[in-house]
């Protein structure tokens, strides 16, 4: 028997897996970040009535606003922060602090680490939206700036 | 720099301070003389990394305790944004901070209206409004080392 006869079916195996459980991570490029979005999409259906998947669209939307009644009037928008263009560098509004960009292609590390996503989306969904954000939101938030 | 070098200076500031104090002017370890305008710097992870996202991470010697205590209580209208963290976070961050904090009037939460910054800030309103400035609470724009607890003028 040749050595190499086995391994081949291995690799199909593999590949027929990540074909078929791999949608968030298709998506998103990277394991946790697909965790992540996961965890928002099982939220998202308990929380939605007919949810169909996250929106790039949706979440270009929310990203540039404007929207009324957020916390901080000086801030309609994530984009009044992070800029229009989410591969740049942002800056905060009244401090003036560089803010690492939120593309995922400009900063690789966003959208990895679940409790700082949690953290700035309690924040800043109150001080842009005037209101939490629901798990629809962040999922679409996320997926936008995953391909960006 | 060595850590013995380091304190040195600031054995210097306690001995001022108590001068400064009893004057009812500065906080314990932020002296007015020139050469020794330093406190000492953040050493605490967390204080460094979630004050710090959006500001300086200003060093605990620059409030008294209340002050610090009234700044964690209200994170959630934090000069009016919404800074809230995690409980366990809040509650390490608050503990450095109260545990390391100066002295000055506890009811004020700007450190920039404390007596002592509003003596050594005497000069034109101006300043703040230059585009390389912006707000008062950018201690980096004129103060350089200022992130590392050194604020020699520039």
């Amino acid at each position: 028997m040749r050595p190499t006869r086995p391994t081949k079916p291995i690799l199909l195996l593999a590949a027929a897996v990540s074909l078929g459980a791999g949608v968030a991570l298709a998506a998103s490029g990277d394991p946790e970040r697909a965790r992540i979005l996961d965890g928002y999409a099982a939220q998202a259906k308990a929380q939605t009535p007919g949810f169909a998947g996250f929106s790039a669209e949706r979440g270009r939307a929310l990203y540039l606003g404007p929207h009324a009644g957020g916390k901080v009037a000086d801030t309609p928008g994530c984009a009044s922060c992070h800029t229009r263009d989410p591969a740049g560098t942002g800056r905060h509004y009244k401090t003036g602090r560089d803010i690492l960009p939120m593309a995922v292609s400009a900063n690789p590390k966003r959208f990895t680490d679940p409790a700082e996503v949690e953290k700035r989306f309690e924040r800043d969904c109150v001080n842009v939206l005037g209101r939490a954000c629901t798990a629809q939101e962040k999922g679409d938030f996320i997926t936008f700036l995953s391909n960006q | 720099m060595s850590p013995n070098r380091s304190l040195r200076p600031l054995t210097g500031i306690a001995v001022l301070a108590m001068f400064a104090v009893t004057a009812g002017a500065a906080p314990n370890n932020a002296a007015f003389a020139s050469e020794f305008e330093r406190v000492r710097p953040v050493t605490h992870a967390a204080t460094q990394k979630e004050c710090g996202e959006c500001h300086m991470a200003y060093q605990p010697g620059l409030l008294p305790a209340a002050s610090w205590n009234r700044i964690m209580d209200g994170l959630q209208d934090h000069f009016g944004e919404n800074a809230s963290l995690p409980a366990d976070t809040a509650a390490a961050i608050r503990n450095y901070l109260t545990q390391n904090a100066g002295s000055g009037d506890g009811r004020l939460i700007r450190i920039t209206e404390q007596r002592w910054w509003l003596h050594k800030h005497d000069f034109s309103p101006s300043i703040w409004t230059r585009k390389s400035v912006g707000a008062k609470s950018n201690c980096e724009a004129c103060h350089r080392t200022a992130a590392q607890g050194l604020y020699e003028d520039d």
